[in-house]
C-alpha cells in the first residue's frame, strides 16, 4: 500500500553533477530538440542495480528463503538429506496445502478467496469414506467424493459471479455449514478405514514416492501450464485485474470466477480424500480444520496479492514446503508449537514486506 | 517581480527504472498567484507535482517552499506544511460525511474522542466560504463529483495551505460547475493563496490563470504570462513543433453509403435515462452523438453494446433484429466499445500492452485451448507500429503509460478484431494534444476504410471536425439529427439546448426508420416539444 517506489533521496543526492544553462524558465521551444522519442526508450540508470534488487525479491524471495532454510538444515539437522526426510516427512506433509494453495492461487487471481475449502475437505472426505464403508467400489466412492466437491464449488462460485455475493462472506457460508454438513454424513462419530484401493491416493508409494506427492506435482504442473498457455488462464488475470474492463471488451466474466471456485472446490475434495486415505479414518471433525488459512498463507507468501489479477502456480507450491519446512524446523530445534506459530507469521509479514507493490 | 517566489523548484531530476521522467525541471509559483502546468500526456507534469508533494523521492535538485529548502517525506507532510494537492479522481472517502472528509485525518477532538458538533460546524462555514451549501453530515457519495471536488477544496482550504496544486479538476465537470470553481479558484488568488492549475483545455487556462509553465520530455521549455502567449504559441510549444495544420476534416462528403445501416437503433428506453432514442451508422460512416451530461449519451452506447439492459426498443446489427445481452454477445457480433473511464473501464492495469491489447481477440488466437503466442507477438508488433503507441516495449505494464498511448492500445483492442461498428466514448478526453489528432486522423482513415463509427464527445468542435452526421439527445431521447456543412457548433448548441436541429428539424427516428413508437409519444410529455416545432 506504500505509493514510494524508492527510498528519499539523501540530501547529498541534491547537488546535481552539472546544471546546464538553459533548463530554467523561459528558453522556449528550442532546448529539447529531437528528444521527442526519449520517454519510452529504456536505459539503463545508475538505480538499476537497487531496482534489479527488489525486482528480484519479488519474484524468487520465497523461494530464497525455501533455499536457504534447506541449506541449514542439511548442515544443522542430522537426517534431513535423507529420502525419508524429504519425501516422507516434509514432501508428504506439504503435498496437501499446496495441492489446496494451487486452486486458491487462482481464485485469488480473480480476485476472490475461498474459505470453504477445509470444509469442502471435510465433506468430501466423509462421502468418499461412507460410500467405501458401504461397500461400494473405490473409484466409485472417490469419483462421487469429487463431484460432490465440485458442487460445493459451483455453489460458492454461484453466489460469487451470478449473485455478486463478496467472496469472503459467500465461502464462510460453506466454511461453517459445511462442517455441520460433513458430521451430518457420517454422524459424527470416527470410523476407521481400510481399504487399500480407496486408500491408495494416502498411503501408496510407486516408485518409493508418497502418491500425493506425486498427484501435488501433477496438479500443479497442470494448474501451472493452463494459466501459463490457455486463454482461461489469461481471462483470471483480466478478470482479477479489472472486472467491469473485462467484461466490456467481452470475456465471460461469471463463467471464469465460476471456473474457479469449482476448481478450488475439486482440489479441496480431492485433499479430503487424501487426508481420509492416510489417517485411515473418517474425522469429520477435525479433516481439514485451518487449511483455508495454510493455504491462503501459502499463496501469500509467495507474493501474490489479494487483490487479484496475479497468480503464481509456482509461487504457492514454494509457499506450502517454505511454511511446511520453517515449522519442521522449529519445532525439531525444540521451539515450543506457539513460538514457531509467531515466526511463521513473522515470515509472512518479512515475505510481504519485501513484496510490497511499488506502483506509483 | 520582487518577492521570492512562495515556490522554487530547481534541476528535479526524477528517473524511473532507469527512464528519466524529469531532467533538470525547474519551476516557479509566486505567492497569489494561478499558475498554469501544461504538456502533453507523459510530459512529466504528474511526476513533477508528486515529487513536489512527497508521492515519490527527487534523484536530484532543490526544491524551495515558503522561504526554505523542503524535502516532504509524504503527502501529509507537504499538506502540514500548507501544500495541498487535488487529483483528477477526487481521493477521498466515499461512505463518509462530508464534514469527516474535510477533516480526515485531522478530527477536532475532545477528550480524545471526535467532536462532532465542531467538525460539522467548521466544515459548513468552510463549505459556505465556496459559496456551497449541503448537509455536511450526509455521505460524500451522495453528492456530484463538482461538491466533492469543493470538499477536496475545502479540505485544502481547512489546512491553511498556501499553495493548492489542481490536477485537472476540470476534467469530471460541466460547464456551470466549471465556473464556480473559477470563481472559488479566483477567491484563493484574492485571499493570497497560490494556484497550480493543470488543464489540457486552454479556454480554461486563458479563463483563469495569470501565468504558464509548459513541460515537454521531461523538462521545461517556457515559462510566460498568460497575456503575453498566443495559443498558437502555446500548443506549439507543448507539441515541440510548428503544429501541423488543422486536421483536415474532408468528410465523406455526404457520400452517405447506401448499405444497409451497421446499427440501426429504434426508439430505447430504459428507466429515465433512456427515452426514446434512435441512431444508426452505416459503413464508413462516422456519426456523432452530441448532448449535455446526463443526456443519455453513454447510456445509448451502453445499451447498444448489450452492457445494460433495455426496457423496450430494437436494435439491429446489418439489417437483423438482434437481443444483446451481454458485451460478449454484442463483440461477436463485430461490435467494439471504448469506454469513457479508461481507468477503471478499460485497462488492466497490471498486464502488459501485449494482453490488454488482444483481451477481445484472444479467443480468436486459442489453437486447442492455448494461446498462439507467436500470432499475438504478430499482431500487436503490427499495431504498435501502425498506431504509433509509445512504449518501452509490448511487455511494458499498460499502466506505465501515457493516457493518449493507453487509450491508442483500447482502440487497438477492438481494431485487431475487425470489427464493423466501433463505438467511441469520449476517445480523446484527458488525453494531450498530439495523441488526440493521431487518434482523430486513425479514425477518419478507419471510416474512409469501411469501419462504421458512433462517436460520443462532449467537446463541440471535435464533433463538428470528425463526424459526418450528428444525432443530439437531450433527456434521454434523441431530439435532432445534422448532417455534413450543417454541423456547426452554433446548429449544436441550439439542438442540445432547445432541441431544435436550427431551421431543419429532423426527428431522427423518423429519418432512419419510421418506428410507430417514436414520433407519436413525443409531444405528451416532452418540454422540448415547443423548440421542436416550428
Amino acid at each position: 500500500m506504500s505509493s514510494r517506489p524508492d527510498t528519499p533521496a539523501s540530501p547529498a543526492a541534491a547537488e546535481p553533477d552539472g546544471q546546464p544553462a538553459g533548463t530554467t524558465a523561459g528558453t522556449g521551444p528550442g532546448t529539447t530538440a529531437g528528444g521527442a522519442t526519449a520517454e519510452g526508450a529504456s536505459t539503463e540508470g545508475g538505480r538499476g542495480g537497487r531496482v534489479r534488487w527488489s525486482v528480484w525479491a519479488q519474484r524468487y524471495g520465497a523461494l530464497a528463503a525455501l533455499a536457504a532454510l534447506f541449506v541449514y538444515n542439511a548442515i544443522a539437522t542430522p537426517y534431513f538429506l535423507t529420502p525419508q526426510s524429504l519425501l516422507f516427512i516434509l514432501l508428504r506433509q506439504a503435498a496437501p496445502i499446496a495441492i489446496v494453495a494451487v486452486g486458491m492461487a487462482i481464485v485469488i487471481g480473480t480476485g476472490g478467496i475461498d474459505l470453504s475449502v477445509g470444509s469442502v475437505m471435510a465433506i468430501a472426505g466423509q462421502v468418499g469414506a461412507v460410500l467405501v464403508l458401504g461397500g461400494q467400489p473405490a473409484l466409485l466412492a472417490v469419483l462421487a467424493a469429487l463431484l460432490v466437491a465440485a458442487l460445493c464449488g459451483l455453489f460458492n462460485g454461484t453466489l460469487v459471479a451470478r449473485f455478486g455475493v463478496q467472496p469472503i462472506i459467500a465461502t464462510l457460508i460453506l466454511f461453517i455449514a459445511g462442517r455441520g454438513i460433513a458430521q451430518l454424513i457420517t454422524g459424527g462419530e470416527l470410523q476407521p478405514l481400510s481399504n487399500p484401493d480407496f486408500q491408495w491416493i494416502g498411503l501408496a508409494r510407486p516408485l518409493g514416492v508418497p502418491a500425493q506427492v506425486i498427484i501435488a506435482v501433477v496438479v500443479a504442473v497442470v494448474a501451472w501450464l493452463v494459466m501459463r498457455l490457455t486463454v482461461y488462464g489469461r481471462y483470471v488475470l483480466a478478470v482479477g485485474g479489472n472486472e467491469t474492463a473485462s467484461r466490456l471488451a467481452g470475456l465471460p466474466a461469471a463463467r471464469v470466477k465460476l471456473l474457479a471456485y469449482v476448481t478450488s472446490g475439486v482440489l479441496a475434495g480431492l485433499v479430503g480424500l487424501i487426508a481420509v486415505s492416510a489417517t485411515s479414518a473418517s474425522d469429520a471433525n477435525n479433516t481439514g480444520v485451518g487449511m483455508e488459512l495454510d493455504a491462503i498463507a501459502a499463496v501469500a507468501v509467495a507474493g501474490t496479492p489479494l487483490t487479484g489479477g496475479k497468480v503464481t502456480i509456482p509461487g504457492a507450491v514454494v509457499g506450502a514446503v517454505l511454511l511446511k519446512l520453517l515449522q519442521n524446523t522449529l519445532i525439531s530445534k525444540g521451539v515450543t508449537k506457539e513460538v514457531a506459530q509467531i515466526v511463521t507469521g513473522a515470515v509472512i509479514v518479512l515475505a510481504l514486506w519485501l513484496q510490497r507493490q511499488d506502483t506509483p | 517581480m520582487a518577492d521570492p517566489p512562495l515556490l522554487s523548484m530547481q534541476g528535479i531530476t526524477k528517473q524511473f527504472l532507469g527512464v528519466p521522467a524529469l531532467r533538470e525541471v525547474s519551476f516557479e509559483v509566486a505567492r497569489g498567484e494561478v499558475h498554469a502546468l501544461i504538456g502533453q500526456n507523459g510530459a512529466g507534469k504528474s511526476t513533477l507535482i508528486k515529487v513536489l508533494t512527497g508521492v515519490y523521492a527527487r534523484d536530484a535538485g532543490r526544491i524551495e517552499f515558503d522561504g526554505r529548502e523542503v524535502a516532504f517525506p509524504s503527502p501529509h507532510a507537504a499538506q502540514l506544511a500548507g501544500l495541498s494537492t487535488i487529483y483528477q479522481e477526487v481521493n477521498l472517502v466515499p461512505f463518509r460525511s462530508v464534514a469527516e472528509n474535510v477533516f480526515l485525518g485531522r478530527e477536532p477532538k475532545r477528550l480524545g474522542l471526535i467532536d462532532w458538533g465542531r467538525m460539522n460546524r467548521e466544515a459548513a462555514a468552510i463549505l459556505r466560504r465556496l459559496d456551497l451549501d449541503v448537509d455536511v453530515t450526509r455521505p460524500l457519495h451522495d453528492y456530484a463529483i463538482a461538491t466533492q471536488q469543493m470538499t477536496a477544496l475545502a479540505r485544502a482550504l481547512s489546512t491553511a495551505a498556501k499553495l493548492v496544486i489542481m490536477d485537472e479538476p476540470t476534467s469530471a465537470l460541466a460547464e456551470q460547475e466549471v465556473q464556480t470553481l473559477f470563481r472559488v479558484i479566483r477567491q484563493l488568488r484574492d485571499e493570497g493563496i497560490a494556484v497550480v492549475f493543470v488543464s489540457h483545455r486552454l479556454d480554461e487556462l486563458y479563463a483563469v490563470c495569470d501565468r504558464v509553465t509548459v513541460m515537454r520530455d521531461g523538462r521545461t521549455v517556457a515559462q510566460r504570462a498568460m497575456a503575453d502567449i498566443s495559443r498558437y504559441e502555446l500548443v506549439s510549444t507543448m507539441l515541440g513543433r510548428e503544429l501541423a495544420e488543422e486536421l483536415a476534416h474532408r468528410r465523406s462528403a455526404d457520400a452517405a453509403p447506401d448499405g444497409p445501416p451497421v446499427l440501426e437503433a429504434t426508439d430505447l428506453h430504459r428507466g429515465r435515462a433512456l427515452d426514446g432514442v434512435s441512431v444508426s451508422v452505416r459503413p464508413g460512416e462516422i456519426v456523432g452523438l452530441a448532448g449535455l451530461l446526463g443526456s443519455g449519451r453513454t447510456e445509448t452506447a451502453r445499451a447498444v453494446f448489450g452492457a445494460d439492459p433495455l426496457d423496450s426498443g430494437t436494435v439491429a446489427v446489418a439489417g437483423t433484429p438482434v437481443a444483446l445481452r451481454s458485451p460478449r454477445d454484442a463483440v461477436e457480433r463485430g461490435i467494439g466499445f471504448a469506454p469513457e473511464d479508461r481507468k477503471t473501464e478499460g485497462i488492466i492495469p497490471q498486464l502488459s500492452v501485449r494482453e490488454n491489447m488482444t483481451l477481445a481477440l484472444l479467443p480468436h488466437l486459442r489453437r486447442h485451448g492455448i494461446v498462439d503466442r507467436r500470432r499475438q507477438g504478430e499482431i500487436v508488433d503490427r499495431f504498435v507500429t501502425a498506431i504509433g503507441v509509445k512504449c518501452s516495449s509490448p511487455e511494458q505494464p499498460i499502466r506505465e503509460l501515457s493516457g493518449g498511448n493507453q487509450q491508442k492500445v483500447l482502440l487497438a483492442r477492438w481494431l485487431c478484431t475487425d470489427p464493423k461498428l466501433l463505438i467511441l466514448d469520449e476517445p480523446t478526453r484527458g488525453i494531450d494534444v498530439g495523441a488526440k489528432r493521431d487518434i482523430q486522423v486513425l479514425v477518419r482513415r478507419l471510416a474512409d476504410e469501411g469501419l462504421a463509427v458512433l462517436l460520443i464527445s462532449s467537446e463541440l468542435e471535435e464533433i463538428v471536425a470528425d463526424a459526418d452526421r450528428v444525432v443530439t439527445l437531450r433527456d434521454g431521447r434523441s431530439v435532432a439529427e445534422l448532417t455534413g456543412d450543417d454541423i456547426t457548433e452554433d446548429a449544436l448548441m441550439n439542438a442540445m439546448a432547445t432541441g431544435a436541429a436550427a431551421d431543419t428539424a429532423v426527428d431522427s427516428a423518423s429519418d432512419t426508420a419510421d418506428p410507430p413508437a417514436g414520433p407519436a409519444t413525443a409531444p405528451d410529455h416532452d418540454p422540448t416539444t415547443a423548440g421542436r416545432q416550428p
